[in-house]
């Protein structure tokens, strides 16, 4: 607080004596400056639990093996504790968040994960270079590998984290669910060897009976798991899994286990230290997957009931003793309808999530884990613990949700605001403004944050930080978090991992409009057309022989509608008429800036503008879905319908790329007759592999890639007879 | 007594506007007449206004509209602001008695003439109607267009041209040639005084085309228009070759190949629209500034995107078109010819409200360099904004000429020198910004300071230099048993934007993400630049 205080008087000192420089973006520069110090600010109340000792000592200098916003999020805290931090990079994030928070930043190589951020070699180089005393491992990456933690240990060095031990034990999911069971915790029907190949695959699968869930050993995250129905499935994802296993953690064992149906996921957070005291900080709600990653976390969840939470709390806890775990973990249940709970995994790492948990139980995870690792015990109790409002994450992704729920975008931010100026917003994100997403990692933009007393504050504030969210230069995930929030299984509760397939069927297609959102959107896009058409009259100098027009006989068309609409200008309003209804559109937004905040009818209306052409194509944001939108005039949308419509070109006969990646594999010959379905090749964007299969039956003409090769989207890869 | 709407109704005196069907454009004004005598005047005045409006007939009416394109008054409707059109010469007709002729007239022949508002400015416009003889050149239809032609050199307003024409009337002769002729000496005179527009909406043929060819900028609609000297039989009879229409002059062609065309669009309503708008980054004549928009997308703001646009490795490609969007006014750039010669990219955008022309190297494709193509059209880009006051932003990645031996035997040297020439002529403000490489003879063509360059800057990551550092350095040490260590001392040398900015030739180093502010500040300091070259009859550039 004093800090706070002292910054405002220190620039509002400056401000007076005028020796700063003029113009807007000078003091653009000072508020963005005030934010960021407030944002620390707010990060503080966050931890309304857990403020930092000064009294205590801690490390000098501590380097974070990780990049994105973990890192950032690491920086954050170590830099409160007075805590010097080094940062790691690859060349490809030279120029990145991270590197420029850190107080030192040692590139570590190429930007190929495994020749950087996986290098462990590189990575002990850096740690002795710089003579931090401790490594954060963040999340994936180093963060469960226990060679890794070996070798800190051999060398002194502290890892942030659980022992090698704890890692070994739980970082192997067959090895885990023993020891699980050992410790009285509930299990998963299933087979704890490893699988040997495919067919070996199969026999075991049909001996647990379908359906049933292949997943890699080492695996988390949802990378290298997939679920088989039946012999086919188990083949497929047997031999699909286990190669994203070897490329993600380089361990291909699998494991299979009978799969539950409409299960909830639902993880209980433990913190633990060195002597044996270990607390639960209750749940979180990760049920919203997709492809078994999650998208929207919540804690609490809405479904347990105290007793349930203190049982599989102490469940967690029990296996953490029985373990002589340390550090923040998560220990994963799925929970039935009946709130039976199954122990799933154990996650020896702070989880992408954690966020929601500090949020409702005020403890800053970073700063205990440092602590723990310190060798400090803990110092909250199991009663300290409580639950303090309510909090939702989403995760914001460079995704196409239109594509399989989210398939990966790559692309430059050129424009990018994070809605922290919304109270109870949090964002943790490693970009900004000019950031690139690119091909080699995680698409995670950020984790939105949102906080309020009750599970609908929590919602109308996720939904307005949404609203609000500015994401320029590539294609993300918002219009799909947005109508999620919106849903009504979702308001009410009703979720489970299967939400996503069971509510969109056919995958995510947009958001259906009510019919008063319709007019909205249609009078929204005809003021923005008038408003273009008026900039040609608003000049600095020199005039016009002829007066701009004060009233438009428009069409406006999106998604197949054709609407006819009247817009008169009168005072600070645009009149738009629809059929008998006349909406009133604020005239109080301007079209150079994304956002539009206005209003309809007086009713507070925020949206955003993305682009326009002057063929009077108008993109825009509302409720969070995108809306490409033309509006022409009457005239010409007359003569438009004169004209017959243009054939596209064919591109049936060609398999386009779905996002850019690199080819792992082609398994189809020019020559060769396929099958609908039939796999062709296999694209690996962002650690996943993509099978991609054929369409239609046909003869495969020409092949235009290879193994290796990197492919933009929408590149034509095979073309068919 | 109170008013009797019917007997007002009634009064023969009277008529109304009527708004016509085929143009929406108003045409008979409200006129008081003596009675009867008159009356079969009017109606007879009416029954040849509805017959020009009608052109061809229905019926080509409606094959114009099958073969995807719009009848030259339904253009000329979008084109014009709502209801400014105002035609000229509707009564014209045609004065050919040969070949039955004489019993064959469409008042008005086969185009429409007269002037109308873009966005509430004067232009003066022509349409071929493809419906009337095919749009084909007779004496008249030249002889309408030089009359607006001439109107707007001396009123000083853009002529747009909307060409949709089967070429020469060939029954009229050589009075058809005489037409061309005229029309082609008015572009010429026009040249670099109004902008002149040319909108090719179907077939452009033979001696046609050079009317386009001279205007400033020619735009084609995508399956529906051909520009060429010869036609697919013409060429099949002489030289045996077999081509299509397409293949030959249509819209690919031209943006992509030849570069005879600036742009292509699918069809009539988005070409029109785009013609629309880049009315708006045009003066009205070379003796105005283009005019300046109120601008909301301030101009003092940093742009921290620019920081990382040019990737750490210098061999790495980075999108120039990243840079240009987030220096302009609301990323909103209007491409001229962004299909064709993409190593180098051109066109039109706003800085603060300022219309400015901007031209980059593009370092996505063939490295930036400079070869014959791109040379040509950025020279024409360049002399475009010189001739109506347009500042020249340029934007610097130059690795340097393409080698090569076509390129030599095709004359990059002249071709080169036409860029060199028309940046070094050019007196309106240059700004130029060095983002990376600035190679070699490239670096003093692109708007340097030594070609009068007004505020020069490099970012951090410019190299200023006569060539790479490993060509130099296999130059300087032959031979040399360390070349690797002399490659370092050159980098460590060259490879940065100092030595230049000792001398002056740069004016200052500047951050990335300031760009755009610094751009606007210099746009204000330099609108009252006054620079002339010396009189003379005209230069020589090296056609």
């Amino acid at each position: 607080m004093v800090k706070y205080h002292q910054v405002v008087l220190l620039f509002s000192h400056i401000g007076k004596n005028c020796c700063v420089p003029h113009g807007p973006s000078a003091k653009k520069l000072f508020t963005n400056q005030l934010r960021r110090i407030s944002g620390i600010q707010q990060h503080d109340t966050i931890y309304f639990k857990d403020p930092i000792d000064s009294s205590e000592k801690h490390f000098h200098k501590i380097l974070i093996s990780n990049r994105g916003e973990i890192a950032c999020r690491v920086i954050k805290t170590a830099k409160k504790m007075g805590i010097k931090t080094v940062a790691v990079y690859s060349t490809a994030d030279s120029n990145s968040l991270h590197v420029k928070m850190a107080d030192e930043a040692v590139c570590i190589g190429p930007p190929a994960a495994k020749e950087s951020y996986l290098d462990t070699e590189k990575i002990l180089k850096a740690v002795e270079d710089t003579g931090a005393q401790a490594v954060h491992p963040g999340y994936g990456f180093l963060s469960e590998n226990s060679q890794f933690v070996a070798e800190l240990e051999k060398r002194n060095i502290v890892f942030i984290g659980p022992s090698a031990k704890a890692i070994v034990g739980m970082g192997d999911k067959l090895e885990s669910k023993r020891l699980a069971m050992a410790a009285g915790v509930n299990t998963i029907p299933g087979f704890d060897g490893v699988i040997k190949d495919a067919d070996h695959c199969v026999s075991i699968s049909r001996d647990v009976g379908y359906p049933v869930m292949i997943k890699a050993s080492a695996g988390g995250g949802g990378k290298g798991m997939r679920i088989a129905y039946n012999d086919n499935d188990a083949r497929e994802g047997f031999k699909l899994s286990s190669q994203e296993a070897a490329s993600s953690f380089g361990d291909d064992r699998m494991l299979v286990e009978k799969f539950i149906d409409t299960p909830r996921h639902i993880e209980i957070q433990v913190l633990a230290d060195k002597h044996g005291n270990t607390i639960y900080l209750n749940e979180r709600e990760c049920s919203i997957q997709r492809r078994n990653q999650k998208v929207i976390e919540e804690a609490p969840s809405i479904f347990l009931d105290a007793a349930t939470r203190a049982k599989m709390g102490e469940q967690a806890v029990s296996l953490c003793k029985r373990l002589g775990y340390y550090s923040a973990g998560t220990v994963e249940f799925l929970v039935d309808s009946q709130k039976q709970f199954y122990f799933l995994e154990m996650n020896t790492r702070l989880q992408v999530e954690h966020p929601i948990t500090e949020s409702i139980t005020g403890i800053d995870l970073v700063h205990q884990m440092i602590r723990v690792a310190e060798g400090y015990s803990l110092k909250h109790t199991q009663s300290d613990i409580e639950i303090r409002g309510w909090s939702i994450e989403s995760r914001v992704y460079a995704e196409d949700p239109y594509k399989n729920f989210g398939l990966p975008s790559i692309g430059r931010l050129y424009k990018y605001i994070e809605p922290t100026h919304i109270p109870g917003v949090r964002c943790d994100s490693g970009v900004e403004e000019g950031s690139a997403i690119s091909v080699y990692y995680d698409p995670m933009i950020c984790k939105l944050v949102c906080s309020g007393p009750t599970r609908q504050d929590a919602i109308a504030t996720s939904l307005a930080a949404l609203d609000s969210y500015v994401i320029r230069g590539v294609t993300h995930n918002i219009p799909l978090l947005r109508d999620i929030l919106t849903e009504d299984n979702f308001t009410s509760g009703n979720i489970s991992t299967n939400y996503l397939p069971q509510t969109y069927p056919k995958g995510f297609t947009g958001r259906t409009l009510s019919v008063r959102d319709e007019k909205k959107l249609t009078a929204l896009a005809a003021a923005i057309f008038v408003k273009k058409e008026l900039r040609s009259y608003d000049l600095v100098s020199g005039k016009l022989m002829h007066p701009p027009p004060t009233k438009w006989t428009l069409v406006v068309m999106y998604q197949d509608k054709e609407i006819d609409v009247e817009v008169e200008l009168v005072g600070d309003k645009i009149k738009v008429y629809i059929n008998d209804e006349t909406l009133e559109v604020k005239n109080s937004f301007n079209l150079a800036s994304p956002l539009i905040q206005s209003e309809i009818d007086t009713e507070p209306l925020t949206s955003q503008f993305v682009s326009k052409t002057p063929a009077g194509h108008i993109h825009l944001i509302f409720e969070g879905s995108d809306y490409k939108i033309r509006v022409l005039t009457k005239d010409a949308s007359e003569l438009a319908a004169l004209l017959p419509k243009k054939q596209k070109s064919n591109v049936s006969k060609t398999l386009l790329a779905p996002m850019p990646g690199i080819v792992k594999s082609v398994t189809c010959q020019v020559g060769d007759k396929v099958y609908e379905g039939q796999e062709l090749c296999i694209i690996e964007a962002m650690k996943m592999q993509n099978s991609l299969p054929a369409t239609q039956d046909a003869v495969v003409k020409t092949i235009n890639i290879k193994a290796g090769d990197q492919v933009a989207e929408s590149e034509i890869l095979i073309e068919f007879q | 007594m109170g008013f009797n709407p019917l007997l007002f109704k009634s009064m023969p005196l009277y008529r109304a506007h009527k708004k016509c069907v085929q143009c929406g454009i108003v045409k008979s004004a409200l006129r008081f007449a003596s009675q009867e005598a008159s009356e079969s005047a009017r109606e007879k005045l009416q029954k040849i206004r509805n017959a020009a409006l009608i052109g061809g007939g229905q019926s080509r009416i409606e094959a114009q509209h099958k073969k995807g394109k719009l009848t030259a008054r339904e253009r000329l409707r979008i084109l014009c602001d709502s209801g400014t059109f105002t035609e000229y010469d509707m009564f014209v007709e045609h004065n050919c008695i040969d070949f039955g002729m004489q019993t064959k007239k469409f008042p008005g022949d086969s185009v429409v003439t007269g002037h109308g508002f873009i966005n509430g400015r004067l232009v003066y416009v022509f349409s071929q109607d493809f419906t009337v003889f095919g749009g084909s050149l007779s004496s008249v239809h030249a002889e309408k267009i030089c009359k607006i032609m001439d109107r707007a050199l001396t009123s000083r307003a853009p002529v747009i041209g909307l060409n949709d024409s089967g070429g020469a009337r060939i029954q009229e002769g050589v009075d058809s040639l005489a037409g061309y002729a005229d029309i082609f000496q008015r572009n010429v005179l026009a040249s670099g005084v109004i902008p002149q527009i040319s909108v090719i909406m179907g077939p452009c043929a033979g001696g046609a085309v050079y009317s386009p060819a001279i205007t400033d900028f020619t735009f084609m609609v995508e399956d529906s228009s051909y520009l060429f000297i010869t036609g697919p039989e013409v060429i099949k009879a002489v030289t045996n070759e077999t081509i299509t229409q397409e293949e030959l002059g249509g819209a690919k062609t031209h943006t992509s190949l030849s570069g005879v065309a600036h742009n292509s669009f699918s069809n009539d309503i988005d070409a029109i629209l785009n013609i629309r708008e880049l009315m708006t980054f045009l003066p009205q004549s070379s003796y105005e500034a283009p005019l300046a928009r109120v601008c909301l997308d301030s101009w003092d703001r940093d742009v921290p995107t620019l920081d990382s646009i040019v990737p750490p490795d210098p061999s790495e490609p980075y999108d120039m078109m990243d840079v240009i969007a987030n220096i302009i006014d609301e990323r909103d750039f209007y491409e001229i010819s962004p299909k064709y010669a993409q190593n180098i990219i051109t066109g039109f955008a706003r800085i603060n409200g300022c219309p400015v022309g901007i031209v980059g190297n593009q370092p996505k494709v063939a490295a930036g360099c400079l070869d014959i193509n791109a040379s040509v059209k950025a020279a024409r880009f360049v002399r475009f904004c010189d001739a109506f006051n347009l500042p020249i932003i340029t934007l610097v990645d130059v690795p340097g000429f393409l080698p090569g031996l076509a390129q030599e035997h095709n004359g990059i040297i002249r071709h080169g020198a036409k860029l060199l020439y028309a940046y070094a002529e050019a007196t309106v403000p240059k700004i130029t910004v060095i983002t990376r490489k600035a190679y070699g003879g490239a670096y003093d063509v692109m708007a340097s300071k030594h070609l009068r360059g007004d505020a020069n800057y490099a970012w951090p990551t410019a190299e200023i230099a006569v060539m790479g550092a490993k060509g130099a350095v296999a130059i300087l040490f032959k031979g040399h048993p360390d070349v690797a260590a002399q490659e370092r001392q050159y980098i460590d040398k060259f490879s940065s934007p100092i030595p230049a900015a000792k001398r002056g030739f740069i004016d200052d180093i500047i951050e990335p993400r300031t760009t755009r502010r610094r751009i606007a500040e210099d746009l204000l300091l330099l609108s009252s630049k006054h620079l002339k070259n010396p009189p003379k009859k005209h230069g020589n550039i090296p056609l």
